[in-house]
């Protein structure tokens, strides 16, 4: 019974080897960028590398939400969008004043706050029709403020829809179509032009950093690349660190039974609330360090299949095993992004031609099929399998 | 035998669509003693721990807890848990995909808190309760091995031994030797009747025999209440006891 003295990392092997391909995979990146390196990675690259670091984030939530906890959560993109509302909002608002006050300042008397706000009002709102600052971006000055919003806002709606849905005993297919609604009404709620947040549009031009106008997009990419790393190898550490122990056994011991957990005297309630609000939280440190990298945001990212796409990158990477949920959403996304990106070749049948914009939901769903039926432990127990050996 | 009551059980009720599966019935049993409850199917045992527990809520009555008294009604499944009542459930449930020893570890009296629970450090006490736990229950050579892989009769017993790591007050135990070979059901009546010295046990049991061994008073339920209480003999002798059990 000494095994468990030992410390967390030495226990946990799997932890360091993903840490240090997370390291290496970060470096060679680097060394072959443009800003930074010999050149080899064009900085779109490198910005789609970055995003799907936050989507390997995302993934590591889920699995502990989901593969670990046995909460089947299809609303978790709503978290992640959110974070990156909440970063977007200082982003668009600091940008279009530095805009804003180089043009007046060309004028011959200065400009009073009053007119500065009013005219960022109409640069940022002018394409929903107003040109009034909504109360919500009150703060949106405020990069700091911003940045707390960033972890309080989903934070919040987290525990205040698990605390509903969790006392009330909703659980299995229920519970999943419930988080599909919540996702789905936030979305509906973002396209109309007066919720604040401009509608349809979105907020835009997020790859400006403020402050950083000199600084090419390039070293930019690189800074956000390291940045979306470290975000994932402390998520998953903290993860790795919460499954290994006690609090670990107990979310396997709901997934699987949960009445009897109760009955062994646990709350069970306040352990799912507790899983489900920190996950919110890091899919929406995810959403905060996607969006820069991704330059718009807009209410389509949080419509309902996004969650969907979460839950089968996991699916995919094999559920109860954090790097899974990593090699899922980094296959996955990146594939994705082939072959809807145009840079799949299409296929010419003479008849007909295989487009892969159009065929590639029919080759994800062909591959969800073969790994539920060849490998149902997901592509992360084929590597169990390889290191066993 | 009887010093205190522990739990009353009052006047209690409950119906499911318009089927009264317990009806007025009351109970009560005392901090040391072990007490078996027998009954046909559908005699309303497993609802009966069901409300005591806290996974039913009864229509009408009260459970009545301690010293002092509390009523249970209004407390959750986890909140009467870790007052002190420890639940078997009929069908061997552990954890299967976790190791011998983190079942037992999951039981073991602890804070049951989140927050204490996602910063416990495995202690050598808690080693020590694990391997002791596991001496009781004869499992102390399986302890790595996961609990899926155990047999059905070691899985009662692993059940047994997360109510004994709880450190209950009262234990209700839905018939802990189906399924078990004449020399584990030797065992699991040691094993309960040893409970019984220092805590309550409620043992359901379908098992004429077992329940003999068991040597204890023996309450007798039908059609969700109580028909009759006393020795085995006593009950066995009971003219509508024979009627209920053999009469059908």
């Amino acid at each position: 019974m000494t095994r468990r003295r030992v410390p967390f990392v030495v226990r946990n092997p799997s932890v360091l080897v993903f840490l240090g391909l997370l390291a290496a995979f970060t470096l060679g990146v680097t060394v072959l960028s443009e800003a930074t390196g010999i050149g080899l990675i064009s900085t779109s690259m490198v910005k789609t590398l970055g995003k799907t670091l936050c989507f390997c984030l995302i993934a590591v939530a889920m699995d502990l939400v989901w593969g670990y906890c046995g909460i089947l959560s299809l609303g978790h993109f709503a978290f992640f969008g959110l974070g990156g509302y909440m970063i977007g909002m200082w982003l668009m608002y600091a940008r279009t004043e530095m805009i804003v006050v180089e043009a007046l300042a060309a004028q011959p008397i200065p400009p009073t706050d009053a007119e500065i706000e009013a005219a960022i009002g109409n640069q940022i709102f002018g394409v929903v029709g107003g040109s009034e600052i909504p109360a919500i971006w009150m703060f949106a000055d405020s990069l700091v403020i911003q940045l707390a919003l960033v972890v309080l806002v989903p934070g919040l709606l987290a525990l205040v829809f698990g605390w509903l849905a969790f006392r009330s005993r909703v659980t299995g297919v229920y519970l999943s179509i419930l988080t599909q609604a919540m996702t789905l009404a936030l979305a509906l709620y973002l396209f109309q032009n007066d919720s604040g947040l401009r509608g349809n549009n979105g907020l835009s031009g997020l790859q400006n950093i403020p402050g950083f106008e000199q600084t090419p997009q390039s070293t930019i990419s690189i800074a956000f690349l390291w940045a979306s790393a470290a975000a994932l190898g402390l998520g998953y550490l903290l993860i790795a660190w919460i499954t290994s122990g006690k609090f670990g056994n107990v979310i396997r011991g709901i997934r699987d039974d949960e009445a009897r957990v109760r009955f062994l005297g646990y709350n069970v309630e306040a352990y799912k609330l507790v899983v489900f609000t920190l996950t919110a939280v890091l899919a929406a440190i995810a959403g905060a360090l996607y969006y820069p990298q991704a330059g718009i945001i807009n209410p389509a990212e949080i419509a309902p299949i996004a969650s969907i796409y979460l839950a089968v990158w996991v699916a995919i990477g094999g559920r109860g095993r954090l790097y899974g949920a990593v090699i899922g959403a980094a296959v996955v996304s990146l594939a994705s992004s082939w072959f809807t990106g145009g840079q799949a070749p299409d296929i010419p049948l003479g008849f007909y031609t295989i487009s892969w914009v159009d065929w590639w939901q029919v080759l994800l769903g062909l591959g969800f099929v073969l790994v539920t039926l060849f490998a149902p432990k997901g592509l992360g127990g084929l590597v169990d399998r390889l290191v066993r050996r | 035998m009887t010093t205190d009551t522990l739990l009353e059980v009052s006047g209690v009720s409950v119906s499911f669509d318009g089927f009264k599966a317990i009806n007025d019935l009351s109970f009560s049993i005392g901090e040391a003693e072990m007490r078996a409850v027998i009954g046909p199917n559908g005699a309303g045992k497993t609802t009966f721990m069901d409300i005591i527990t806290g996974k039913t809520r009864p229509d009408s009555g009260d459970i009545l807890w301690g010293e002092p008294t509390r009523s249970l009604l209004k407390l959750s499944e986890s909140q009467i848990a870790q007052l002190g009542i420890g639940r078997k459930f009929q069908r061997p449930t552990v954890f299967e995909d976790q190791s011998v020893a983190d079942n037992i570890m999951m039981s073991l009296k602890a804070h049951r808190q989140p927050w204490s629970v996602l910063f416990h450090k495995f202690t050598q006490d808690d080693g020590q309760r694990i391997r002791e736990i596991a001496e009781e229950v004869l499992l102390v050579d399986h302890l790595e091995r996961s609990a899926g892989d155990l047999s059905h009769g070691q899985k009662q017993w692993l059940e047994i031994g997360m109510l004994l790591a709880q450190d209950p007050r009262l234990l209700l135990v839905d018939e802990p030797a189906a399924g078990m070979t004449l020399e584990e059901r030797n065992h699991t009546t040691d094993l309960l009747r040893e409970a019984a010295k220092t805590r309550a046990v409620i043992v359901v049991e379908h098992d004429m025999d077992f329940v003999r061994k068991l040597d204890c008073r023996v309450t007798v339920l039908h059609e969700g209440s109580v028909l009759a209480e006393g020795t085995i003999d006593h009950v066995t002798s009971d003219q509508t006891v024979i009627d209920v059990y053999l009469g059908r």
